[in-house]
């Protein structure tokens, strides 16, 4: 029999039946579009949360105080004590490093501010000029702290779009000037509002200079130093010069710890990926379901046409026409459910990026590939059992069933 | 010449603890051209006879020679080769697939075979034409009626042009009318140098064969042609 035959014969074979055709390509094609659709999502979920972590800045690397056991991002490493301060010197030391492009120190605390008989309680980040360019802060109205000594404490404040907002509501805030804490300063700048992300939200912060921070914490300690490499090849090199020249600010003693993006990065990447790959390997249970709905179906229709099986070995069909009659058409079946099921899985992925544009679902390939793959292959396995039923049965009983 | 020959032919069936003799010490020649019916009542063997004629059956024990060669030693495939291109069956049932046209149903043997669309197109008109058909070619079955239907697959039957013809109750659907219709396509056929061997209940039928082969359990009864097994 002509490979065209077959194909015509399995096709005329499966659209003789409309109902169990159709109800079969549709279980195939749920099962497929589960797995397009739940991969997108996963892989969305890795690809919005490493977005989130890549506008905290490029090529960065944080020092924080204390040493803590493990290279990794820990959340202990938020408030273990510290054994020595991490200092404005020391940052301005970090400079010195040739791989290490900017550097921003950081010390935060909460107080209140007040404008016009209006208080709240705000975040304050001690910063300076370079931390805004570390950070990717962008201003929508003045400008960033003054780029002069780092020691200088300079009575001016950089507020968030929220705390504009509520201190000054529609009128003018550049210029105003507003109490934190026991001092008056000078709103300088004001954030564009960014929104909720991981990280601070920088819509209720106040920015000032570090100097000014720490005295109005009295404090000599920063709470992180950013770090901005060269590069993103220098950012190793970056983070042993960061790390031995504090070392040897610190008499030798290696008590801070130095993270990096990547690091961090690649810990949420694995995380996120391991979560998509779990949720890929459930929905392709889908597709096993489906597999054994498709050999039901093709088991049921060798019952029905035992009749045509008989009429087809009296004149002349070999057991392997028959066999890949019935396994085309089991493969017919997985196939044009597997696309079916790929365009749905694509439009409901479309539909969800529709819905919440910031969140980039799209299925990747790799389960694309797998799911279509799996689809086919469970279609050619479910499938073989009935064809092979199919050509073993005895023609002369077969005739009889009609 | 000798077409079929069958030397000592036995088929046992279990049935139970029972085993039953389908087929009992069945020698037999017939030459090609020839025009047999085969008679006798239900359970008598005729059925299991023509199956084993037409390789859907095997013999347990005995020799079954088609055009001169041992057909019983050969595999499955091989005797599929040899149901393909040397036999054609009618069946009282007609065996037509339901989704399938007349034409479609006449091409299915050639399909099967591997025959090229355009040979098979070209043999499928002349057939239609031939047996009364060429209105009829885009119909189902189910829109023909049972002459037509039988005319379908004695057309189909005949189109790989075998020379032996296998028939069992080819009538046995039919009113008298269409019947003899049948009959007549039939013995048009056997003119033309088929050899036909046609089972049937119909003392009427079994008269207008030039041989008659009565069997019994089991057993050939009676040969009209003086050759009793």
């Amino acid at each position: 029999m002509r490979p065209a035959d077959i194909l015509r014969f399995a096709r005329d074979a499966a659209a003789g039946y409309p109902l169990r055709t159709t109800l079969s390509v549709l279980a195939m094609a749920i099962g497929v579009a589960a797995v397009v659709l739940l991969t997108a999502l996963g892989d969305g979920a890795r690809r919005y949360v490493v977005g989130q972590f890549s506008s905290l800045g490029t090529n960065l690397v944080i020092v924080l105080p204390g040493r803590t056991g493990t290279g990794g991002f820990n959340p202990a490493t938020a408030i273990t004590s510290t054994p020595r301060d991490l200092t404005i010197a020391d940052a301005q030391a970090l400079l010195r490093a040739p791989a290490v492009r900017r550097v921003g120190p950081l010390a935060v605390g909460t107080s209140e501010i007040s404008a016009g008989g209006r208080l709240r309680e705000v975040m304050v980040a001690g910063a300076n000029r370079d931390f805004f360019a570390i950070r990717n802060f962008e201003l929508a109205q003045g400008e960033a702290l003054p780029d002069d000594d780092w020691q200088r404490a300079a009575p001016v404040a950089v507020i968030g779009a929220k705390v504009q907002e509520e201190l000054f509501g529609r009128e003018p805030a550049l210029g105003r000037l507003v109490r934190v804490g026991d001092r008056r300063l000078r709103v300088i700048g004001i954030l564009r509002p960014t929104g909720q992300g991981l990280g601070m939200n920088t819509d209720e912060l106040v920015i000032v200079p570090v100097a000014l921070a720490q005295a109005m914490f009295n404090s000599n300690t920063l709470f992180r130093i950013l770090v901005e490499a060269r590069s993103r090849e220098a950012i190793p090199a970056a983070s042993t010069q960061v790390l031995e020249l504090l070392k040897q600010r610190h008499r030798g003693e290696e008590d801070v710890t130095v993270i990096t993006q990547d690091a961090v990065l690649a810990t949420f990447d694995k995380l996120l990926g391991a979560l998509t790959l779990a949720v890929a390997g459930i929905a392709a249970i889908s597709l096993a379901v489906a597999g054994i709905l498709v050999m039901n179906v093709m088991l049921v229709a060798v019952t029905q046409r035992t009749g045509e099986i008989g009429l087809l070995k009296a004149l002349g069909a070999p057991a392997r026409t028959i066999r890949l009659a019935f396994l085309t058409e089991a493969a017919m079946l997985s196939a044009s459910g597997a696309l079916v099921g790929y365009g749905l899985g694509e439009a409901g992925a479309f539909a969800l990026r529709q819905l919440f544009p910031v969140f980039p679902a799209y299925p990747p390939d790799w389960a694309v590939i797998a799911g279509l793959l799996t689809a086919l292959s469970t279609g050619l396995l479910f499938g073989f059992l009935p064809a092979r039923r199919a050509a073993r049965l005895d023609p002369v009983q077969a005739l009889m069933k009609h | 010449m000798a077409l079929i020959e069958l030397a000592g032919i036995e088929r046992r069936f279990q049935l139970g603890d029972t085993t039953v003799k389908a087929l009992a010490g069945i020698d037999l020649t017939i030459d090609a051209g020839e025009y047999v019916a085969v008679m006798g009542p239900s359970g008598s063997g005729k059925s299991t006879l023509l199956n084993l004629l037409g390789l859907l059956d095997r013999p347990d024990i005995g020799h079954y020679r088609l055009e001169g060669r041992d057909v019983t030693t050969l595999s499955a495939d091989e005797q599929a080769k040899v149901r393909s291109t040397r036999i054609g069956f009618v069946f009282q049932s007609f065996h037509l697939v339901p989704r399938l046209t007349a034409a479609e149903n006449i091409a299915l043997p050639m399909m099967l075979a591997g025959i090229a669309p355009a040979e098979r197109a070209r043999r499928v008109t002349a057939a239609l034409k031939d047996f009364g058909l060429d209105q009829r070619a885009d119909h189902k079955p189910d829109q023909l009626s049972g002459g037509q239907r039988q005319r379908v697959a004695i057309a189909r039957a005949t189109i790989m042009q075998p020379p032996l013809i296998l028939a069992d109750e080819p009538t046995g659907n039919l009113d008298r009318h269409t019947g003899e219709d049948v009959v007549n396509l039939l013995e048009a056929l056997n003119a033309r140098g088929v050899t036909l061997i046609v089972v049937t209940h119909d003392p009427g039928m079994g008269e207008r064969a030039r041989r008659r082969l009565v069997m019994e359990d089991g057993r050939l009864q009676s040969d009209s042609a003086g050759a009793p097994g």
